[in-house]
């Protein structure tokens, strides 16, 4: 099971890669009021990347209640395992 | 789903973020980095990264998406997938849904637009809209005459005002069957009236010169459930899934590479564990694998019809092998299991120069670019030393299991064409007409950098229990790079163990791409007079041109000197097949004297004080 700190740097990195800037930092309550250019497009990206990197699938139950990056994490964690 | 052709490079995050500043190194550097085997996260940074540089491609093509569900997520990979052929895409959509309206009207965006390209992505769920499960046939089959009168009305205002190729998307196979395995006896069905749909897509297509995406065709390889996930339709009306985009993108690269002109032309093979199995050189005739007998020799088989069935079909044949020429082209004479014969090969090129500089010469003798060929080798070496000195050439990763070669090529789309025709057919033949091959030509490969970079490790080590079985199986079976073909069995090499004025030396070459194993076999004696006599030295072709000789020239001189020589005395006695080392010694800077009987020399070095190092190699007591 991936623990919280490398959750966070696999998000991190897949946040770098998606919007292609390296200086995002990730906090457990950014969500996308925080971030430009995190729309609803750009979220789906960000949860089917972090889809294939832990191997796990979201239900559409959980999608529907992700708010922050916190949410986010909690999931993989459940889920990574 | 992945891009399994393409090689995966190690540091691509990095020199994605370090692109050119001067758009058209740019551009160049971006069509590499789209070279690559890339995810859709990679791909969609890609294009946003060339996007932000505003680079010069050489060639525009605009290209109108008219989707009738979402499509936005399927543009970057679109863009990469054209990229990766060298060719710059603008895209443009219409509003949502819109397609129809903007078609038809002349004063549209997309009008202004003009597009010089089009796709019709109309997804399965709106296509059937129309179809109800507790339909009759008659009713069935009047609905699919309205959607497909719907489409061609579609593709007619579109070639009308555009006047530019079109591509179709066939419908995905996303419907759940109603029936089961009879699906095909349900009028209603919406997933047989897809079937029947994408089949009569096909015939208009032909008669209305539009030509088809086939999406059907490869989810039904793929597995649907990798083209398409309900949850992404019901959140976002994504019918094709994100993960699949990279796929999606390349296929339609390929189809504008192909309306472009710009599809592979020329499939260029390797001998030696490409087109059979073993090394002919080595094995000999009855010795490589290739049709019934071992599964691994009906692999090769299969591999080598499906590169017939592609001349057949227009695709022009090369060989390009490291080999003497003759015993490179006698299986294609004599081998009764060969599928390919000499006649397949338009331009037959086996030699021991470096491969770079033989695929010069091919496309120089065939008469075509050097970006129209596609060279198969399972040798990781060759391929990476192909990819940096020819980044035109396209080098699919072959892996070492030669049954998947057919499919790797066949997915990777090299030779996709929208048409076959008469001339097609002949094409080896008429290649082979043209051209007369000319001697191997001077090399301008930078082969120093490449070996600089490939961190080379020659592992030696005195023979020792452990190795000798395979130390024996070498010397018995290696033909082509041994000085003196001589044969010994394990005693023979369990004595040489044994004698303190000798030593037999067992060397591995370890590189960037892994271990290459046991790669030389040395024995060495001394002979009187402080003389070490080479009584065997025998290597692997497969390290030939590696600097791999020389450094083992420098483990052999510290260890006659350890036992005392001052001079070495090489012997080549010829056989029929180790003509390729006739120059071995003289190339190491030996003085050769006068040939005996047969054809054989002696030759001779003072060992230096100092031992050279080699330049690119490090050695290595293992």
């Amino acid at each position: 099971m991936p623990s919280e700190t490398e959750i966070y740097s696999g998000l991190t990195e897949i946040f770098h890669d998606l919007f292609l800037r390296d200086t995002i930092t990730l906090k457990s309550t950014s969500s996308a009021a925080d971030i430009d250019g995190w729309d609803s497009f750009k979220q789906i990206e960000i949860v089917l990347a972090a889809e294939s990197r832990w191997g796990i699938r979201f239900s559409t139950r959980e999608l529907d209640g992700l708010g922050c990056v916190g949410d986010l994490v909690r999931v993989i964690a459940a889920k990574a395992g | 789903m992945e891009l399994h052709w393409l090689p995966i490079l190690q540091d691509w995050r990095q020199r994605l973020r370090t692109l050119p500043e001067d758009p058209e190194e740019a551009w160049r550097a971006a069509i590499g980095l789209a070279q690559v085997r890339l995810d859709f996260v990679a791909t969609n940074a890609l294009d946003e990264a060339v996007r932000r540089l505003e680079p010069n491609g050489p060639t525009a093509v605009r290209l109108a998406v008219l989707g009738s569900c979402t499509t936005t997520h399927l543009l970057p990979a679109i863009r990469v997938g054209a990229m990766r052929r060298g060719i710059q895409v603008e895209v443009f959509e219409p509003d949502y849904g819109g397609w129809l309206q903007a078609l038809s009207d002349p004063r549209s965006d997309l009008h202004r637009f003009a597009p010089t390209a089009i796709l019709f992505c109309l997804d399965a769920h709106d296509l059937t809209a129309g179809v109800r499960a507790d339909m009759d046939d008659a009713a069935a089959t009047a609905e699919l005459a309205g959607v497909v009168a719907r489409i061609q009305a579609g593709w007619r205002l579109a070639r009308a005002a555009f006047r530019c190729p079109i591509l179709h998307q066939a419908a995905l196979p996303v419907h759940p069957p109603l029936l089961g395995c009879n699906e095909h006896r349900l009028a209603g069905s919406r997933a047989h009236f897809i079937t029947r749909l994408n089949a009569m897509l096909r015939d208009l297509a032909d008669a209305e010169g539009v030509d088809i995406l086939a999406a059907d065709v490869r989810a039904a390889r793929d597995g649907i459930s990798r083209w398409h996930d309900p949850g992404l339709w019901h959140r976002a009306k994504q019918e094709i899934a994100l993960p699949a985009a990279p796929l999606f993108g390349d296929l339609v690269g390929r189809w504008l590479a192909a309306i472009g002109g710009r599809s592979f032309k020329c499939l260029v093979l390797d001998l030696d564990n490409t087109l059979w199995g073993g090394v002919i050189g080595d094995d000999g005739m009855e010795g490589i694998a290739i049709g019934q007998g071992s599964a691994l020799g009906e692999a090769h088989a299969a591999f080598q019809a499906y590169a017939r069935d592609l001349a057949r079909r227009g695709v022009i044949l090369a060989v390009c092998s490291k080999n003497d020429l003759a015993n490179a082209l006698e299986p294609f004479e004599n081998h009764p299991d060969m599928v390919l014969r000499r006649d397949d090969i338009a331009c037959f090129v086996a030699n021991w120069t470096d491969k770079p500089a033989n695929l010069r010469a091919i496309a120089e003798a065939l008469n075509i670019g050097l970006d129209a060929l596609v060279f198969a080798d399972d040798n990781p070496f060759e391929r990476e030393l192909v990819r940096r000195e020819l980044p035109m050439v396209a080098v699919p990763e072959l892996g070492d299991d030669p049954a998947l070669y057919a499919t790797i090529i066949a997915e990777a789309g090299y030779f996709d064409t929208i048409a076959v025709t008469a001339e097609d057919r002949e094409r080896t033949g008429l290649y082979r007409a043209n051209q007369a091959r000319e001697a191997s030509r001077e090399a301008t490969t930078d082969l120093d950098a490449y070996l600089r970079g490939l961190e080379m490790r020659l592992v030696w080590r005195r023979f020792d229990a452990v190795g000798v079985p395979r130390i024996a199986q070498l010397i018995n079976k290696s033909n082509q790079f041994n000085l003196t073909t001589r044969r010994y069995a394990e005693q023979d090499v369990r004595a040489v163990m044994a004698e303190n004025r000798a030593f037999g030396l067992q060397l591995r070459l370890l590189d960037r791409f892994g271990d290459n194993g046991v790669i030389a076999i040395v024995i060495g004696r001394l002979a009187g007079a402080g003389d070490l006599e080479i009584d065997t030295w025998l290597m692997s072709c497969r390290v030939l041109g590696r600097q791999v000789e020389q450094a083992t020239l420098t483990v052999i001189a510290e260890q006659a000197r350890a036992l005392g020589a001052g001079r070495l005395v090489g012997l080549y006695v010829p056989s029929a097949k180790n003509g390729m080392v006739r120059d071995h010694y003289a190339r190491l800077g030996f003085q050769v004297g006068a040939a005996g009987a047969g054809g054989g020399h002696r030759a001779t070095m003072d060992i230096p004080s100092q031992v050279p190092a080699p330049d690119f190699v490090t050695i290595i007591t293992g």
